[in-house]
């Protein structure tokens, strides 16, 4: 069994408890300047959003070129992003999202990945 | 106290749950994704790491971004360390590492709501609601996601995305956010069309940021500063709500 992304794991902790503990253990460090906390607060949307979009719209080929990928996926991401933003319900988001697809592939209208 | 940390501990084994199904579809095994749920103990940050792991980043990118990530926590404990100032140091470096958007949700409304500080609180919050939920859940996740023979014919592979887009909206309360997370898409997209997905991500997440704080301050109707109680909302397991004490507009730690 591969144990290989504990080490990463260890790493992301390293970067993660400093901003843990610094405010916990030393006083003051809410002084840090107002556009470094501004651009802080704005990074997990943008990252997340990237993450998503790149997920489901870039594919890459056997040789690790990428393309733009159109697909029932798109629609599942959207209704997921509708349904969480109406009922405040990521669980609920997931759901739709994947009954979308599931339905989808199995009725033939999408093809399965790969 | 304690009905708030039950309704999070259900969110938490539920997302958990979701977590550990995605990081099998990734190929993590169960031993790291659950020392993902251990060690690093900050769900955004750790199913980013299954995207970027499935994306080919390098280490030291997903470093970087995990450190951006979860830098918001920064502010969470700069509000609670007035309140904990008393415990006694060994335990609030303890304390540090179960300090998740939950932990800090609960901890704080309960401080609040006793006009003291209440260290077991704090504890039952961080972890009977947090983190032992979420590490069964991750546990679970990843077992029974190795037993599913045609993960994709289930949509086990639009999980991730879709968590990631739910996880976005979770965190988008003003329109710098939104455009950070518009044009973090849209550059992201671009770039890794030209590139490689890796490329992509990272040059989104940081791009996008930066021209969301181009929003004037007075077209970003930010209505929930980050670091205080209202905020706590944002970051929360996105079905989980924790009840405030009336007229509570921040932390309201002790000065």
């Amino acid at each position: 069994m591969s144990t290989e992304l504990v080490g990463l794991a260890v790493l992301m902790f390293l970067v993660t408890y400093p901003s843990r503990a610094l405010g916990l253990l030393t006083p003051g460090m809410e002084r840090l300047p107002r556009q470094a906390l501004d651009y802080l607060q704005l990074v997990g949307p943008a990252i997340l959003a990237a993450l998503a979009a790149v997920s489901v719209m870039v594919a890459t080929d056997d040789a690790g070129r990428p393309w733009f990928h159109v697909g029932v996926e798109w629609i599942a991401v959207i209704a997921c992003l509708a349904v969480t933003a109406w009922r405040r319900n990521l669980l609920l988001g997931l759901i739709a999202a994947v009954a979308i697809v599931v339905v989808a592939r199995a009725t033939g209208f999408a093809a399965l990945p790969g | 106290m304690l009905v708030d940390g039950a309704g999070i501990a259900v969110a938490a084994l539920g997302f958990g749950f979701v977590y550990g199904l995605s990081a099998r579809q990734a190929g993590f095994s169960p031993i790291e994704a659950l020392a993902m749920s251990v060690i690093v103990f900050g769900g955004a940050a750790q199913f980013a790491a299954v995207g970027y792991v499935a994306s080919g980043l390098a280490w030291p990118g997903i470093v970087l971004l995990t450190a951006l990530l979860n830098a918001r926590h920064l502010l969470y404990s700069a509000a609670l360390g007035p309140w904990l100032r008393e415990v006694p140091f060994a335990r609030r470096a303890v304390m540090a590492h179960l300090l998740t958007d939950e932990a800090f949700a609960l901890s704080v409304g309960h401080f609040r709501r006793l006009g003291r500080t209440d260290e077991w609180g704090y504890w039952i919050g961080a972890i009977v609601s947090t983190f032992i939920p979420w590490n069964l859940a991750t546990l679970a996740g990843v077992l029974l996601g190795g037993q599913i023979p045609d993960p994709a014919r289930f949509g086990i592979d639009i999980i991730f995305p879709a968590a990631m887009i739910g996880l976005a909206v979770g965190l988008i309360t003003g329109r710098r956010e939104l455009v950070a997370a518009m044009v973090g898409a849209g550059v992201g997209v671009l770039v890794a069309l030209f590139t490689s997905p890796a490329i992509g991500i990272i040059v989104g997440g940081l791009i996008g940021p930066a021209v969301g704080l181009l929003v004037p301050a007075a077209l970003a109707r930010e209505i929930a500063p980050l670091g205080s109680l209202p905020s706590a909302d944002r970051y929360l397991m996105p079905g989980s709500r924790v009840r405030r004490p009336p007229d509570t507009d921040d932390a309201g730690a002790p000065r």
